[in-house]
C-alpha cells in the first residue's frame, strides 16, 4: 500500500470538525427534548385509551419504526415543500429527528407506564388524587426511571443517526467531514477522526444520560 | 412538469427494491455467521479474544453506520483496490450486523441458568461441547424473536448505502425524484415499500416474543 | 488407602474465609454424610472436590490424582467424580434418555447405540426405564432428580457427590430419591452427600462429618455421634433439625 497517511492536513480544518460536533450536539439536544415530549404525549394517548388519538399514534409509531430514517428525512425536506411546507435544512433535520425519536419513545414510555402495578393507582385514587395528579406524581416519574436505560439507548442511536442529516446539508459533523475531505482529498483520515469523534460523543452521551438518570430522576433523600 | 406516470415510478422503485432485499439477505446471513464467531470470542475464556470482541462491538454500536460505510469504502480504496459500492455496502452491513447480533445472542446465552453450565461441566464437558449441546440449543429458542426483530434494522440500514452510490430503493427514489420533480409522491412510495418489507417482520417478531413469554 | 483425600483445604470468597483447613478422607465404598448449618461451608467443600470451586491452599487427591490450587484441566477429574445438584439441572430441551446419553456420547466418544444402551440401563437402575422419551417438564421433581442421578452414573464415576439432592423436593417425593441412593450405597458406590436428612445419614452413612463455621467440628460413626454429640454446637444443631 503506497499511501502515506496525513492526519495533520485534517488539523488545519479543525474548526469545521468543532462546528460539526456542536451542530450534532444541538441537533441531538433539540431532537431529544421535543422527541421525548412527543413520546410522553403519545404514551399517554395509548395507555389511557383515548379513542381516535390512540389509533393515530399507533399508525404513526408503526410507520416510523418500519421505515429508514433517511427516507423520513428526505420526505420532510424534499417532500413537504410539494404541499407547501418549506423548511430550512436545520428545521427539516430537527423535525425529522423529533418525529423519529418521538415514535420510539412513545413505545418505550408506554411500556414503562403499563408496568406500573395497578395497585399503586388504586391507592392514589383512594387518597383522592385526580387522574392528572396521579399521572404526574405517581406514574410518570416511576415510568421514566424504569425505562431510562432503554430510552438512553434510543437517544444514542438517534444521535448516531444524525450523521445522515448531512445529506440535506444540515451542518453537523458528517457534513463538516464531507466538506474537509472535498478540500484536502484525505477522505480516510477525515472520516477516521470523525468516527472517533462520534464514538467519543456516544460514550459521553451514555455517561451523561446515566448520571442524569441517577441524579435527577432517582433523587433519593440522603 | 413530469411525463412519468405513477405506475412508471412504482415499477422502477420495485426493480430497485430487489437490490434492497438482496443486500439485506446477504448482510443478515453473513453477519449472522460472523456474529456467531464473535459470540464465541466474546464469551471465551481467553481474555484477548474477549477484549477484541468487546471492542469491536463497542465500536460498531457506538458509531454511525454511515461512518462505517465511508471508512470501508475509502479505506479499501487506499489499497489500490477499486471497490464497487455494493461490495463496500455488503461488507459494511455484514460487519454492522455481526456486532449487533453478537450482542443480542450474548444476552440470550447469559439468560441460561448457571445450573446448566455447572451440570454439563460436572459431566466433564469442555466449553465448546457445553455451548454446542447444552447452552446454544436453549439460547436459540430465546434468540429467535429479537433476531427477527433485528432483521428490520438491517433492511433499514440498506437505505444508508445509497449515499455511497449503491442503487437500491432509496437511491432509486432520489434519482426518480430528480427526474420527475415529484418528491412527495416518490418518497411517499419509497416509504410505503420499506414499510411493506419491514412491517410483516416486525409483527412476526412481536408474535414470537408473545409466544415465548407465554411458554415461560 | 482413601479414594478421596482432602488435606489442609482453605478457601476464601473475597474477605470471607469459608473453608478454614479441612482434612477429610473417604474410603472406597464409604458413604460420607456432611451436615451443618447453612453457611458452614459444606456445599463449598463438596464443590471443590469436582472443581466447580477453586481453593486457595491445601490439596485434594482423588483416586491417586492430585488437584492443586492451579489445576485447570478438570476434565479428567470429572470423569471420575460425578455430581447431583439440588436443582437437578436437567437439560430442558432434551428427553430424559438424551440427558443421560449426552456426555457419554460427546465426551467419552461412545458410539450412539452403545450410549443409548447405557442410558436405558441407568434409567432402569433408578426405576425410570419407561420414561426414556419424556422431557423434564413432564416429570415430577422426584423423577427429575432420579434422572439426574442416572445421568451422573452413566459416566461410571468412582465417587458421586450429592449436594442436598432432596432439599428442593416436596416431602412425599424425597423417599423415592433416597431409596435410589440407598441402593447405590448397598451396591458399593462411594458417596459424599451434603444432606439435611438426618435419619438417612444415620442409617446409611459410614461416616458423619459435622461442619461448623468452615471447620470440621466433629467426625465419626453416625450412630455414635447422633446419640452422643461431644460438642455443644452439634448438640444444638441436632436439636434444631429434629
Amino acid at each position: 500500500m503506497d499511501y502515506t497517511f496525513d492526519f495533520t492536513s485534517v488539523w488545519e480544518y479543525r474548526e469545521y470538525l468543532v462546528n460539526g460536533v456542536l451542530g450534532t450536539i444541538r441537533l441531538t439536544a433539540a431532537g431529544t427534548l421535543f422527541g421525548i415530549g412527543v413520546g410522553i404525549l403519545g404514551a399517554v394517548a395509548r395507555a389511557w385509551n383515548m379513542p381516535g388519538l390512540r389509533q393515530i399514534y399507533a399508525g404513526y409509531v408503526e410507520l416510523i419504526r418500519n421505515t429508514p430514517f433517511i427516507v423520513q428525512l428526505f420526505f420532510v425536506f424534499f417532500g413537504l415543500p410539494a404541499i407547501g411546507v418549506q423548511l430550512t435544512e436545520w428545521e427539516a433535520a430537527t423535525l425529522a429527528m423529533v418525529i423519529n425519536l418521538g415514535a420510539y419513545s412513545t413505545e418505550i414510555i408506554r411500556a414503562g407506564i403499563e408496568a406500573i402495578p395497578k395497585g399503586q393507582i388504586e391507592a392514589a385514587l383512594a387518597l383522592a388524587m385526580s387522574r392528572y395528579q396521579i399521572f404526574c406524581h405517581v406514574v410518570l416519574r416511576q415510568a421514566l426511571i424504569k425505562i431510562w436505560p432503554a430510552l438512553s439507548s434510543q437517544i444514542v442511536i438517534v444521535m448516531l443517526g444524525s450523521a445522515v442529516c448531512s445529506q440535506i446539508s444540515a451542518e453537523e459533523l458528517t457534513f463538516g467531514a464531507n466538506f474537509i475531505q472535498s478540500r484536502n482529498f484525505r477522505a480516510f483520515e477525515v472520516y477516521f477522526i470523525c468516527t472517533g469523534l462520534y464514538l467519543l460523543m456516544a460514550l459521553s452521551l451514555r455517561q451523561l444520560l446515566a448520571s442524569f438518570g441517577r441524579r435527577v430522576l432517582v433523587r433519593r433523600a440522603p | 412538469m413530469s411525463d412519468f406516470s405513477t405506475w412508471d415510478i412504482v415499477r422502477n422503485l420495485l426493480l430497485a427494491a430487489r437490490w434492497t432485499v438482496a443486500m439485506s439477505v446477504i448482510a443478515f446471513v453473513c453477519g449472522g455467521v460472523a456474529g456467531l464467531a464473535l459470540l464465541f470470542m466474546r464469551t471465551s475464556k481467553t481474555q484477548l479474544l474477549r477484549i477484541f470482541a468487546h471492542a469491536y462491538i463497542e465500536v460498531f454500536q457506538g458509531t454511525p453506520l454511515l461512518m462505517q460505510l465511508f471508512l470501508l469504502f475509502f479505506g479499501i480504496a487506499l489499497f489500490g483496490i477499486d471497490v464497487s459500492p455494493w461490495v463496500a455496502a455488503g461488507l459494511a452491513l455484514t460487519l454492522f450486523t455481526s456486532a449487533y447480533l453478537a450482542e443480542i445472542w450474548r444476552g440470550c446465552v447469559e439468560a441460561i441458568p448457571r445450573g446448566q453450565w455447572e451440570a454439563s461441566a460436572s459431566l466433564a464437558m469442555n466449553y465448546f461441547e457445553q455451548m454446542r449441546h447444552v447452552i446454544l440449543p436453549q439460547a436459540f429458542r430465546i434468540a429467535i424473536a429479537p433476531t427477527v426483530g433485528f432483521s428490520v434494522q438491517v433492511i433499514k440500514g440498506t437505505a444508508v448505502t445509497s449515499i455511497i452510490g449503491f442503487v437500491e430503493l432509496t437511491k432509486a427514489g432520489s434519482m426518480i425524484t430528480n427526474a420527475t420533480f415529484a418528491p412527495f409522491t416518490v418518497f411517499g412510495l419509497v416509504a410505503l415499500m420499506y414499510f411493506s418489507l419491514c412491517f410483516p417482520l416486525s409483527l412476526y417478531a412481536r408474535r414470537l416474543e408473545r409466544k415465548m413469554n407465554v411458554t415461560r | 488407602m482413601s479414594l478421596v483425600n482432602v488435606s489442609g483445604l482453605h478457601k476464601r470468597f473475597g474477605d470471607v474465609h469459608v473453608l478454614k483447613g479441612i482434612d477429610l478422607a473417604v474410603k472406597e465404598g464409604e458413604v460420607t454424610a456432611i451436615i451443618g448449618r447453612s453457611g458452614s461451608g459444606k456445599s463449598t467443600l463438596l464443590r471443590t472436590i469436582n472443581g466447580l470451586e477453586s481453593f486457595d491452599a491445601g490439596s485434594i487427591d482423588v483416586d491417586g490424582e492430585r488437584i492443586t490450587t492451579g489445576r485447570t484441566d478438570l476434565r479428567q477429574l470429572r470423569l471420575k467424580v460425578g455430581m447431583v445438584f439440588q436443582q437437578f439441572n436437567l437439560y430442558p430441551h432434551l428427553t430424559a434418555g438424551q440427558n443421560v446419553m449426552l456426555s457419554p456420547a460427546v465426551v467419552k466418544k461412545t458410539d450412539k447405540r452403545h450410549a443409548e444402551a447405557i442410558a436405558r440401563e441407568m434409567l432402569a437402575k433408578v426405576g425410570l426405564a419407561d420414561r426414556f422419551d419424556s422431557y423434564p417438564d413432564q416429570l415430577s421433581g422426584g423423577q427429575q432428580q432420579r434422572v439426574a442421578i442416572a445421568r451422573a452414573l452413566a459416566m461410571s464415576p468412582k465417587v458421586l457427590l450429592c449436594d442436598e439432592i432432596t432439599s428442593a423436593l416436596d416431602p412425599e417425593l424425597v423417599n423415592e430419591v433416597l431409596a435410589v441412593v440407598r441402593k447405590l450405597a448397598e451396591d458399593g458406590m462411594t458417596l459424599i452427600m451434603v444432606t439435611h436428612e438426618m435419619r438417612f445419614a444415620r442409617e446409611v452413612g459410614s461416616q458423619l462429618v459435622f461442619m461448623h463455621q468452615g471447620r470440621i467440628h466433629e467426625q465419626g460413626d453416625p450412630r455414635m455421634i447422633f446419640s452422643a454429640p461431644s460438642t455443644p454446637e452439634l448438640a444444638n444443631f441436632i436439636g434444631s433439625v429434629s
